[in-house]
């Protein structure tokens, strides 16, 4: 297992290591695991001046001074390409930073490149991506989870420490399950989302994917902040959530959630969570029964509001002034209908089709309204129960790791298999997934949720199941620590 | 009004552009004319990642017009993307408010060509962005987009149907014109766009039968095109439907030349917006804090200031009306007044005199008058105290124009204090008479016309400064006895 992340800082800091032999080593084995395809592009120039910069100490320094990281491809970065895994922004070069991207940078850590992810975040196997799809790092037949895919897979097979990632129905949670490392969600609002790509407005949240909670909380940290730049960040002050860690999960209530152990999630995988939970029981954490009957309508509110959503998020790509320009369009009809047809994927014009349908005259009552109304139920549910849980758990995702192009044949077979984690984007809650060992030999993810700001509480349980159990340690075949 | 049985239904749609230092959603500047696409932040050109911040300025701005109007201040109103597809429209959405406005109900008070009010009910009015603009001719064989414009703040202001001619919804676009520009929130310049109305037309057979099918006149930016616009479209469509033909409901475009309403074909008419509230803006919340400073700081209106100098100073109705042709005149006028409340009609001469004839030569409005009001206060006094003959008042106000002096230096310099004692006028007329004993016999035998000679004879020997009224006095009087 290799060190954490406050344990590297310090190493840097102290001279044992220095910045530049830190990315060298995860330049290294981002060439060695070239097959998983986890990177659209890789700055290995910039990250090696940039470390020499620290190294001299001419460069920033913060929190995170002299760590190896990579961005999903969805926040822009000044300078460097930002392709979104699409053809429509295969060579936009953006202007400007994401707050995300600029806090890290001010933190001090040193960027490898933009990691692959399905198209516009559409998807939960990251095999929409125009760059091809990301390969699981333990099995390479089988896809590492969506839409974050490749910031999975880089962390899990050891090549950089952490990676920032985005999760809208469950894109942080799913590809850390099925890729064996901590991946959380915060709070809607809690993040700021300039300069983040946007798939469907009132999901989105831009996290972290790392080898432990503890590694979660140290970049957390620094990305957990008000930004007036974006009007839906909230007006709440960072926290330490470091300090959070120690409290552990002792005295606190855990709802274990009927629903989310239903028809389609595979026994083993329902008897790993159990295991993982009798853990945090051993930890001093209760367990309490509980059922929210408004998950079932989930999958159905989510896959009608985040189209939605999307459909109008994507008008902006027309070729008119960035992206893909179709070459042959001789009026202005034909350049937006060509550009838009050339430069998107299917699964990305499937659900902007779906969110222009449930927008449409006569159908909005219907659908969106309809759908919102779910949102709130499911929100109201959420709520009751945290009256009388700190904490909900279930398994992440209903089976392990599927094999690539197994699913894609069915689009709604996919979408039914996010069914664990989207009821979460409804209600904008925090939640997180944490290895709970292997089921055949690929990992499975125990999630956590927790009351809105409560990330300290999620990530402080998660450290507990961490520090008693060994799964968060284990790696995949071939893996340095 | 009846046309020959027929009823016009007018109602009016005007988009004002928000006088704001910066756009409505984005930091970028509004001036108007700039080079092309030299203002436009990322924000405006819908770059991937970006996101709105609210102006606060054009929302104030929003609450002081609706306070003007005794509208309804919407405490939670919510901004709704309006989507569509078009060059200058780079998101393929406009931000605006749809179900829920921020000013709802008010009244607008218009004057009438005959003099008589009508009370036009604004329905409601919201804020929203305005678009780039398209240019057809600046390159051949393409569309050229300035996205200048595009985000900056307007209010939309839209008028119940309740307006019957054309005459009256041409006097409703002006009264609502001077207010916009009264209250300081728009610049009301319709060569540059700031101020645009479009009118919906359409006739019934009597005040009672059921609404005719409307058709919309865009683009006219001028009040006198506007009601001749409207006038053509009421007849035109009186003749099609007495011809047996059916109104169908376009979008028109006024010809000036040909003073025919013509339809704009290239349009589709029914777009479908699919509106939704905007997931990157919260409510637009207004709070009674901002409401009152609104209120407080609200001027007297043009309407109830005009009423004010007619019925409590005695100003006729066009002095009235000349004097409130802006906020910056009135409030000049008032000044003046404030030192010699007694002098409303003198003052209004002089303001709507001298003074507006030598803003006149220099170009340029009152804000950058060189005669103070207090200046102008004290010349006044010196032609009521018998110091200046209004002629002689005149040349001063030239002076102390073109110096920017007072009156009573430039009387002190000039020695230009007129003569009102006895002493030296009894001299000079005894010079005159004795040097003209011809025309004093003249006068004596009945002749009337030699009179105004011999006073211009004194004049000449005074050099002027004769007091008029004091001189005709003694001048009688030697020549009686």
């Amino acid at each position: 297992m290799p060190a954490s992340i406050t344990a590297l800082v310090a190493a840097r800091a102290a001279g044992r290591i220095s910045a530049r032999e830190l990315v060298e080593r995860a330049l290294a084995r981002a060439e060695r695991w070239q097959s998983l395809n986890a990177l659209i592009t890789t700055t290995a120039d910039a990250a090696r001046a940039r470390a020499d910069a620290i190294d001299a100490s001419d460069g920033p320094h913060g929190a995170l001074t002299g760590i190896p990281c990579a961005h999903k491809d969805l926040f822009v970065t000044r300078g460097v390409a930002t392709t979104c895994g699409s053809r429509m922004l295969a060579h936009y070069v953006p202007p400007f930073d994401a707050t995300v991207v600029a806090d890290l940078d001010a933190a001090g850590t040193v960027s490898i490149g933009k990691t692959n992810m399905d198209e516009f975040a559409m998807g939960s196997s990251n095999e929409t991506s125009h760059f091809g799809p990301v390969r699981n790092p333990w099995d390479l037949t089988r896809v590492p989870g969506g839409s974050s895919g490749g910031s999975a897979a880089l962390v899990a097979a050891g090549i950089v420490p952490f990676a920032t990632a985005s999760d809208t129905g469950g894109s942080i949670r799913q590809p850390a399950a099925f890729c064996g490392v901590t991946g959380i969600k915060p709070t809607y609002g809690r993040v700021s989302r300039w300069g983040m790509v946007a798939y469907a407005s009132s999901f989105d949240q831009a996290g972290v994917i790392a080898r432990s909670a503890a590694d979660c909380a140290a970049v957390l940290g620094v990305i957990a902040h008000h930004d007036p730049r974006d009007a839906t960040s909230v007006e709440r002050a960072g926290e330490d959530y470091m300090a959070a860690l120690a409290a552990g999960v002792a005295g606190r209530r855990i709802g274990v959630v009927r629903e989310y152990f239903g028809a389609g999630v595979a026994p083993a995988v329902a008897a790993a969570t159990l295991a993982a939970l009798a853990v945090l029981e051993r930890a001093g954490a209760t367990l309490i029964d509980l059922s929210l009957p408004a998950l079932a309508h989930a999958i159905p509110a989510y896959y009608v509001l985040a189209p939605a959503e999307a459909s109008s998020n994507l008008a902006r790509y027309d070729g008119v002034r960035y992206g893909h320009r179709a070459a042959a369009a001789q009026t202005c009809e034909d350049l937006y209908q060509q550009s838009r047809t050339e430069g998107f994927g299917a699964e990305v014009q499937r659900r902007i089709l779906i969110g222009t349908y449930v927008l449409s005259t006569g159908y909005y009552d219907a659908y969106y309204r309809r759908a919102q109304r779910v949102r709130r139920l499911i929100a109201e549910d959420f709520a009751r129960a945290f009256a009388d849980c700190d904490l909900l758990a279930g398994p992440t995702t209903p089976t392990p790791a599927f094999r690539l192009g197994e699913k894609t044949a069915d689009p709604t077979a996919m979408y039914a298999a996010d069914i664990n984690t989207v009821a979460v984007n409804l209600a904008g809650l925090p939640a997180l997934s944490t290895p709970a060992g292997l089921v055949d030999g690929l990992p499975v993810g125990l999630q956590l949720i927790a009351p809105a700001f409560a990330e300290g509480t999620l990530l402080a349980a998660a450290h507990a199941l961490q520090q008693a159990s060994d799964w968060h340690r284990v790696m995949p075949p071939g893996a340095e620590a | 009004m009846n046309h020959s049985g027929w009823q016009a239904v007018i109602g009016l749609e005007c988009h004002v552009q928000l006088a704001t230092v910066s756009k409505m959603f984005s930091p970028a500047a509004t001036a108007y004319g700039a080079e092309p696409n030299s203002q436009v932040d990322w924000v405006d050109a819908a770059l991937p990642g970006t996101l709105p911040r609210p102006n606060a300025e054009a929302i104030r701005m929003a609450v002081r017009f609706g306070l003007a109007i005794g509208a309804e201040i919407c405490r939670h109103s919510v901004f709704a993307r309006k989507n569509y597809f078009y060059p200058d429209l780079p998101k393929g959405y406009q931000i605006s408010q749809y179900e829920e406005p921020i000013v709802a109900h008010g009244t607008l008070t218009v004057t009438r060509d005959d003099g008589r009010t009508v009370d036009v009910p604004i329905v409601r009015a919201h804020l929203e962005e305005d678009a780039g603009k398209s240019v057809h001719d600046a390159f051949h064989a393409v569309t050229a987009i300035d996205l200048n414009r595009a985000g900056t703040p307007l209010l939309e202001v839209v008028t119940a149907p309740a307006l019957h001619t054309a005459a009256d919804a041409a006097a409703c676009m002006r009264a609502l014109h001077e207010l916009v520009v009264w209250l300081g929130i728009c610049d009301g310049n319709l060569q540059e766009g700031s101020f645009r109305c479009d009118a919906n037309v359409s006739v019934r057979r009597g005040p009672d039968a059921p609404l005719g099918t409307r058709t919309e006149i865009k683009n006219v930016n001028s009040f006198r095109f506007v009601e001749k616009a409207i006038a053509y479209e009421i007849e035109r469509q009186i003749r099609e439907l007495e011809a047996g033909r059916a109104i169908v409901q376009e979008t028109r475009l006024y010809d000036e030349t040909r003073n025919q309403t013509r339809s704009m074909r290239s349009k589709e008419s029914a777009h479908d917006y699919r509106y939704f509230p905007d997931p990157d803006l919260p409510p637009l919340v207004v709070s009674e804090a901002l409401i009152e400073s609104e209120r407080a700081a609200l001027p007297e209106l043009p309407a109830a200031r005009r009423a004010r100098y007619v019925e409590a100073l005695g100003l006729s109705a066009h002095d009235a009306g000349a004097l409130t042709s802006s906020r910056a005149l009135a409030d000049y006028y008032e000044a003046v007044l404030a030192e010699l409340p007694d002098a409303a009609k003198p003052a209004a001469n002089w303001v709507l005199g001298e003074l507006a004839a030598a803003l006149n030569d220099a170009g340029t409005d009152i804000s950058t008058a060189r005669v103070s009001p207090s200046a102008l206060a004290g010349l006044i006094r010196r032609t009521r105290d018998g110091t200046l003959s209004v002629k002689l008042a005149k040349d001063v106000f030239a002076a102390m124009w073109a110096e920017c002096r007072d009156a009573d230096s430039v009387i002190a310099e000039r020695g230009l204090g007129q003569i009102s004692d006895d002493a030296p006028l009894l001299a000079a007329i005894d010079a005159v008479l004795a040097a003209h004993p011809k025309q004093v016999a003249q006068f004596r035998a009945g002749d009337e016309k030699v009179y105004t000679w011999l006073v211009g004879q004194v004049m000449k020997a005074t050099r002027g400064k004769a007091n008029p009224g004091r001189l005709n006095t003694l001048l009688r009087q030697r020549l009686a006895g």
